[in-house]
């Protein structure tokens, strides 16, 4: 921060992932509108409590332990290496507070050069890691209402949130992860890092959770159980449209220099740290969101909840490769993924009886699974990494859609959703599940109305104006 | 006498770090912290479980299920 140039580099990084932070805030607004209006009148609250908790459960454990696995786990550990030393991500470490980049108080651990930089980066960074800690999370949410018990689900939440989803950003997400060096595995916009992970993940505690009560007919055929509200659904899908955005930024590093060997280029890269433009992102995001609603109005014969959706799912179905698509490219995979993973959903729930409230198995697990494979095979042969010789294959990125919505989101969340139901935790009792999750909230709510009343009339009685 | 690592904003900035107080006792808080959380998760359970066992009593109550059923008034004291 001697200079200008230096400090202005440092300084519009910092402030370009605060922003991406802000619009991400977005993405979690619309979860909550999307899911309360999703759900009945009976469960209104229970549903917004349910995804309003996983922002300060996931946040302080994401500080507590997520953030250090993303530094400390890329080489597995026990993969290709040892667990890596990430003493500014301790959540005891000096760097995790305000911190003006100067002298560092542990000098044993930190010089001065570490100070300058992380002191400026670590806590916004962190906080753009954090907001898709929360995503990840949250579409598990939603493909669980109306029937899960809170406690249950922010336990899931934080195993997804704050552990799986970090591990396998250590591993396909970070630029020296073993997935990219071993597998060439290529995820620019998080298809599988979050999606496939998350979708995955909602799928294991759907098997254990079961079906709302009314869902299916004795002869096995699905009920639609009608939203409330598909209106503050919609309104909620476009400001997750919006956060994405956010998301999309925040995926990348907006300037450093890019050259290797001699002279100087700088740009804005992924997260691998290889080239792309801000540009090149827009353009892409727009024309896969463009795709995904034009295929999905078609499938589901013009279905406001499913064209939205099958518009999120565009861009999930492209995100792996959005970085280096041509928009054109963009825009049939965002439209072809979104197609097939409408049937898919009703093929599983009708086949299996697994009961996905919100299509996010669908949306967010099958799309972002095929979005990883699909980027393997349209950019088969690409350099994966500018620092290692791993190259982009269709086998490559099929194992690490395996990897991301079986190994690290399915199985965890099949583990731990097993053993919440086998001590009767997982799921709400029978009775409150008929008469609705916010029972308690309307009793209170009638007493008080109650005494309101009581005490009106009282007062009226008192002044003569009441008999 | 300061709770921070500095008395004043004069001088080198450079020499400043850390901008918190008790710069050193990071680990006492970190422990308070992941206390407090595991501590919120157990006294959730706990009401989460109470709220559903006084729900369930009620709707044992008279025609209470019924009446929640058809989503009509249903007071804990009924």
């Amino acid at each position: 921060m001697d200079n200008e140039v230096t400090a202005l580099t440092i300084i519009f990084t910092e402030f370009y992932y605060w922003v991406t932070v802000v619009f991400m805030f977005l993405i979690h607004v619309g979860f909550c509108m999307y899911e309360v209006g999703a759900s009945r009148r009976k469960n209104h609250m229970h549903t917004l409590m349910k995804n309003t908790m996983v922002i300060p459960l996931v946040t302080v454990t994401f500080f507590f332990f997520g953030w250090w696995i993303y530094f400390a786990f890329p080489n597995g550990p026990g993969i290709i290496g040892p667990l890596l030393s990430a003493p500014w991500a301790e959540p005891w470490s000096e760097l995790m507070g305000a911190h003006m980049g100067g002298a560092p108080a542990d000098t044993a651990t930190f010089t001065a050069e570490d100070t300058a930089y992380w002191a400026r980066i670590n806590g916004v960074f962190w906080a753009a890691f954090l907001l898709f800690s929360w995503t990840a999370a949250s579409i598990i949410s939603g493909s669980v209402i109306e029937r899960i018990r809170s406690s249950a689900f922010w336990v899931v939440a934080v195993v997804i949130g704050s552990f799986a989803w970090i591990i396998d950003a250590a591993w396909g997400w970070h630029p020296d992860g073993w997935m990219i060096q071993v597998l060439g595995y290529h995820d620019a916009y998080a298809s599988g890092v979050i999606h496939a992970i998350a979708g995955g993940a909602a799928l294991a505690v759907l098997i254990h959770l079961g079906p709302r009560i009314g869902k299916f007919a004795p002869d096995g055929t699905p009920r639609n159980i009608v939203p409330h509200n598909p209106w503050l659904i919609t309104v909620g899908l476009f400001l997750i449209y919006t956060g994405f955005w956010g998301f999309y930024v925040a995926c990348n590093i907006p300037i450093i220099d890019v050259q290797d060997g001699d002279g100087v280029f700088f740009s804005a890269t992924n997260i691998y740290l290889t080239p792309t433009t801000l540009s090149a992102i827009t353009l892409n995001f727009l024309m896969s969101l463009a795709g995904g609603l034009m295929g999905g109005y078609l499938i589901s014969r013009g279905d406001a909840f499913w064209t939205y959706s099958a518009g999120l799912c565009g861009v999930i179905g492209a995100s792996a490769g959005n970085d280096l698509y041509n928009p054109l490219q963009a825009m049939v995979i965002g439209a072809i993924v979104p197609m097939i993973c409408y049937k898919l959903h009703f093929w599983v729930e009708r086949r299996f009886k697994i009961d996905d409230a919100v299509g996010a198995v669908a949306v967010h697990g099958y799309g972002g699974f095929l979005g990883v494979v699909v980027a393997g095979f349209m950019l088969w042969g690409y350099p994966a990494s500018q620092k290692y010789d791993a190259i982009i294959t269709p086998w490559g990125n099929f194992a690490g859609a395996v990897i991301m919505f079986f190994v690290l989101g399915f199985l965890p969340a099949y583990i731990v959703a097993g053993i919440l139901k086998a001590f009767n935790k997982l799921r709400v009792p029978r009775e409150i599940e008929l008469v609705g999750l916010d029972l308690s909230e309307y009793a209170a709510r009638y007493e008080d109305e109650d005494q309101m009343l009581a005490a009106e009339i009282a007062e009226a009685r008192a002044a003569g104006t009441l008999r | 006498m300061s709770t921070g690592s500095f008395e004043n904003w004069n001088g080198n900035v450079l020499d400043i770090g850390p901008l918190y107080p008790f710069v050193g006792t990071e680990m006492v808080w970190f422990i308070i912290c992941v206390a407090f959380w595991l501590a919120w998760h157990v006294l959730q359970w706990r009401m989460e479980e109470a709220n559903y066992n006084d729900d369930m009593e009620v709707l044992k109550k008279g025609d209470n299920m019924e009446r929640a059923l058809k989503g009509e008034k249903v007071l804990r004291s009924m």
